[in-house]
């Protein structure tokens, strides 16, 4: 069965015309409609889809193909879309329909891909969970009582229950890898810069970076390829050249050193995981890579910093969320004031507005120094730290998140413990470093567990050549939850 | 007790960007309301702002023009704050490290030369427009102006007095204008000031309390709206009040200021700088390109023109108010060679038709090569002044220049000595009742005699040629007795 294939053995399939688009599209089509009870999609749009696969199908035909041609795609409902609605996750966005295309999304149906649906998230990707959303939680098809991981949970649990190839997410504190971990998938933050933000709805714009979610590194590595290039609509992207990312995949990664953390095995983390990742690193030691131990200890002040600076950028990011041009108002309004108060708090979710308080009060008069500036100097002290670190090792290795996906509903009063879930992946968007994780075996609960890998800034390359000599020896990214398989 | 008037001036140029300064739409005046908007503009959700070069540039300029600091590298903040003509909830400035630090003008007052000392220019956007219908209470957002490049020029507190505001105020125009970042208009907005006051008892070393002054859209506005401002913080103070600190919107229909609503009081602005943007750079190759492109300042010019041309200070300094009268003159000076005269012509009657009829010197119908061949004709004495007028109006009228309507009219000078005999002759033998006055000493008849002769020529005899002959002749007669 074709869903049952990564992205890269679909394109295969496609070149050999063993199917076309069209099939393929109906297929994956069918499976969404199946399995609705995940609530990975807030929008499909099946007739355009199955119209877009048969333009593709004749272009093939006529001998006009593109890396991507006929594949189809889901686009975490973050990125604005002219084909259907971009929700964010949010009321205030709920029959919101963007005037213009994010330039991922361009490119990628430029690389012939073909969009079939916007997946669920949580509200404005404030979250770890995909519960903050207006649109109802997502579930996690390894156990649907479980959460997928957040925030572009809907994305990482469509490509789990294999109801599309592959799927865009983005990554503010670890919301393409810490879902990817608990979905047992490889999910990429790349580089800050190495892909545009142009339409990319802006959470905390100092971090925010959007990436691919896939079965395997060589489907990351052919989706990167679309996504990665400077943007002249993004003053922050990057110039820097874009390296073909299938070319040095199968490089040996023997001499190759593996920084591990020394406090990354601490109480918080799960004796399961912490097992799996021990045994992940056995098997990069196997293949020639050298384990090394080193320090992060500014680590530690990752969360607080990160909780700082994110809900700061936050705060003005979503002040355009007003009721006057576009989006949700209030039903009634007496005078100007009542209209901001009223639209906004009905329109924005608890989280939403608890971000929006802490940030607003981080960059107030008075607290400035105290929180916001405070944040951006340990901000500069965890880059450096890396930065030293990568003088020791190539690659620095330790779990995606502190535990397997937790219960829906279980952490969803407890904020901070919410929080803490990112503690590992929030470091590398801080310092705006490249990072992926993939999976590296099971609780005993039958649940995922991923194994993080940060690379040098703009190595995003070396990640996956790492990534896929592992998943070259190790099955775990072949395994489909038996429900979905 | 004599009190002592504190002022600082914040002015808003807008810089005349083809585009805006963080997207490609466009920056015409006066279009349909949002059709110079697009999604950046907007502020949709996912959009992102591109600095516009032209503007930073314009920025440079500005701040080489006034001595000042240029900063290789500055920041762009936002400034949060909800408002409907607002789109993003924030706008874009600089705040903590602007693109011009430092800086003075210098202004002319009753009691000489006074430097006035620039704090800052920085960039920033322009909001949009809100427009009120009454009829069914309701508002509209016009987002057209939202974009706009500003450069936010904060003069120190070293004002004197309405007069040195408004020198000041000119001087900075002047430059503006100049430097060919702004159009001046102050009717379109394109060129606006705040205004911060206080007064103090003469000799006090600390400050009053300040106000600011919002909506100053024109000289006589401002003018009037500070000495309204003197005269309330005096009276305030005789009366031993208290001045609040706070923002008034002067009320020109009225003539007052007043408090503005309540709802702009202790605004928390939380800048902060924007991610969205890196650092704004210039290089040393733009910095040297920008530098070289700066014309010969107004102050400089205006030196020059009284050292080289010989003009008075009036004429110079109305001559280097504008660049392109600047230009004009030194041309038409270029072809006639005479420096006094161009002035005059200029100042006279080319500004009087170009002023009635509404042009600029730009779009004058009378091009400085036509003008300076019109004056070459006076002094080469092919015409007289008088004549010259008429060509000048026919020049105007788009009649070809002053050779071909001299050819056209025949107005060329009579400088054939027989044919100003004749006239003189026939003028002499015409009035000998004058003549015989003139004999008799009144010698003002003279003049009565010669303009009879201009008349007989038609206005073209050479007329230094008409006075000596006249002369001789009347002489002669004198010499004979009856």
């Amino acid at each position: 069965m074709p869903y049952r294939q990564t992205l890269s053995s679909i394109v295969g399939m496609l070149n050999r015309n063993d199917i076309s688009s069209v099939e393929l599209v109906q297929c994956f089509l069918n499976r969404i409609e199946e399995h609705s009870e995940l609530n990975a999609f807030i929008s499909v749009d099946a007739e355009e889809a199955l119209k877009q696969a048969r333009l593709s199908d004749e272009a093939r035909a006529r001998g006009s193909i593109n890396s991507l041609s006929g594949i189809p795609i889901a686009h975490k409902d973050i990125f604005c879309t002219t084909a259907m609605a971009t929700t964010c996750g949010s009321r205030m966005l709920k029959d919101f329909v963007s005037p213009y295309n994010a330039t991922i999304v361009e490119l990628l149906s430029k690389g012939g891909a073909i969009l079939i649906g916007k997946t669920n998230m949580d509200e404005f990707a404030m979250g770890s969970s995909t519960e903050t959303s207006w649109f109802g939680p997502t579930r996690n098809p390894w156990h649907k009582d479980h959460v997928p991981g957040g925030s572009s949970g809907g994305s990482a649990a469509a490509v789990a229950a294999r109801l599309v190839p592959a799927a865009t997410g983005t990554d503010t504190g670890g919301s393409i890898r810490q879902p990817a971990a608990f979905c047992g998938l490889t999910g990429l933050k790349p580089s800050y810069g190495r892909i545009s933000r142009y339409g990319m709805i802006a959470y905390a714009s100092s971090l925010d970076q959007g990436g691919p979610i896939t079965q395997t590194a060589e489907d990351a590595a052919r989706v990167l390829q679309i996504m990665a290039g400077f943007d002249k609509r993004d003053a922050t992207s990057s110039n820097r050249e874009v390296p073909n990312y299938l070319d040095h995949l199968q490089d040996p990664i023997a001499g190759l050193r593996i920084g591990v953390p020394r406090n990354f095995v601490d109480d918080a983390v799960h004796p399961e995981v912490v097992g799996a990742i021990h045994n992940s690193l056995k098997e990069f030691e196997k293949r020639g890579a050298k384990l090394v131990e080193i320090s992060l200890p500014s680590c530690n002040a990752a969360i607080p910093c990160y909780y700082v600076i994110a809900p700061a950028e936050a705060s003005s990011n979503l002040s355009r969320f007003d009721g006057i041009r576009y989006g949700y108002r209030t039903d009634s309004f007496d005078d100007l004031d009542e209209l901001y108060k009223k639209t906004r708090g009905e329109g924005f979710g608890l989280e939403v507005k608890r971000r929006i308080m802490i940030g607003t009060f981080a960059l107030s008069t008075g607290y400035y120094d105290a929180y916001y500036r405070k944040a951006q100097q340990i901000r500069r002290l965890i880059s450096n730290e890396f930065e030293s670190a990568f003088k020791k090792c190539d690659y620095i290795a330790g779990p995606t998140s502190p535990t397997t996906a937790f219960g829906l509903g279980e952490k969803t009063n407890d904020p901070v413990s919410m929080y803490l879930s990112d503690i590992f992946t929030i470091s590398a968007n801080l310092s705006g470093i490249p990072a992926i994780s993939i999976p590296v075996g099971f609780d005993n609960r039958g649940l995922p567990i991923g194994l993080q890998l940060i690379g040098r800034s703009f190595d995003e390359q070396g990640l996956l050549n790492l990534a896929h000599s592992y998943q070259q020896v190790t099955h775990w990214h072949q395994e489909i939850p038996t429900e979905f398989s | 007790m004599t009190w002592e008037t504190v002022i600082g001036l914040e002015v808003h140029v807008q810089l005349c960007t083809k585009s805006k300064i963080f997207s490609g739409a466009g920056t015409m005046f006066g279009a349909e309301p949002n059709t110079q908007a697009c999604e950046v503009d907007i502020a949709l959700p996912g959009v992102l702002p591109v600095m516009n070069k032209e503007a930073a540039l314009m920025a440079v300029k500005f701040g080489i023009a006034i001595g000042a600091n240029v900063n290789r590298r500055s920041i762009f903040s936002r400034k949060n704050y909800f408002y409907p003509d607002l789109p993003k909830g924030y706008q874009i400035s600089q705040y903590e490290l602007p693109i011009v630090s430092g800086g003075s003008v210098d202004i002319n007052t009753p009691n000489g030369n006074k430097t006035i000392r620039i704090t800052r220019a920085h960039l920033e956007e322009d909001a949009g427009k809100l427009t009120h219908q009454k009829k069914n209470n309701s508002s509209g957002v016009d987002l057209n102006r939202a974009g706009t490049p500003l450069l936010e020029v904060v003069s120190e507190p070293d004002l004197r007095s309405p007069s040195e505001a408004i020198a000041y105020l000119r001087k900075i125009h002047t430059l503006v204008r100049y430097l060919e970042i702004c159009d001046g208009n102050m009717q379109e907005g394109s060129f606006r000031c705040d205004a911060n006051i206080s007064v103090r008892p003469q000799g006090d070393k600390q400050y009053g309390t300040r106000c600011e002054l919002k909506n100053l859209n024109s000289f006589r506005n401002i003018d009037k709206s500070l000495n309204f401002e003197i005269n309330r913080h005096i009276d305030i103070l005789k009366s031993n009040g208290t001045i609040v600190q706070e923002t008034r919107l002067y009320d020109a229909d009225n003539d007052l200021t007043r408090p503005m609503r309540s709802k702009e009081e202790a605004h928390d602005y939380r800048y902060f700088p924007d991610p969205d943007l890196p650092p704004l750079v210039i290089s040393d190759v733009l910095f040297a390109e920008t530098q070289a492109s700066i014309p010969e300042l107004p102050d400089l010019r205006y030196k020059r023109f009284m050292s080289v041309y010989h003009l008075n200070e009036k004429d110079a300094e109305f001559l280097t108010s504008d660049r392109n009268i600047a230009d004009y003159f030194e041309q038409v000076v270029s072809i006639c060679g005479d420096s006094r005269k161009s002035a005059n012509w200029i100042t006279g009657e080319l500004l009087h038709h170009i002023n009635q009829n509404g042009l600029d010197i730009k779009s004058s119908n009378i091009d400085a090569q036509m003008l300076g061949e019109l004056i070459q004709k006076i002094n080469d004495k092919t015409i007289s002044g008088k004549i010259a007028k008429g060509v000048f109006d026919e020049m105007w009228h788009g009649e070809g220049n002053a050779s071909s309507i001299i050819e056209k009219n025949k107005l060329g000078q009579i400088s054939n000595t027989t044919i100003v005999e004749e006239a003189i002759d026939q003028v002499i033998e015409n009035h000998s009742a004058q003549v015989q006055q003139y004999l008799a000493g009144q010698n003002k008849v003279f003049g009565f005699l010669v303009g009879k002769v201009m008349q007989v020529t038609a206005g073209k005899a050479n007329p230094q040629l008409v006075n000596q002959i006249l002369q001789h002749k009347l002489g002669e007669k004198d010499g004979v007795p009856d």
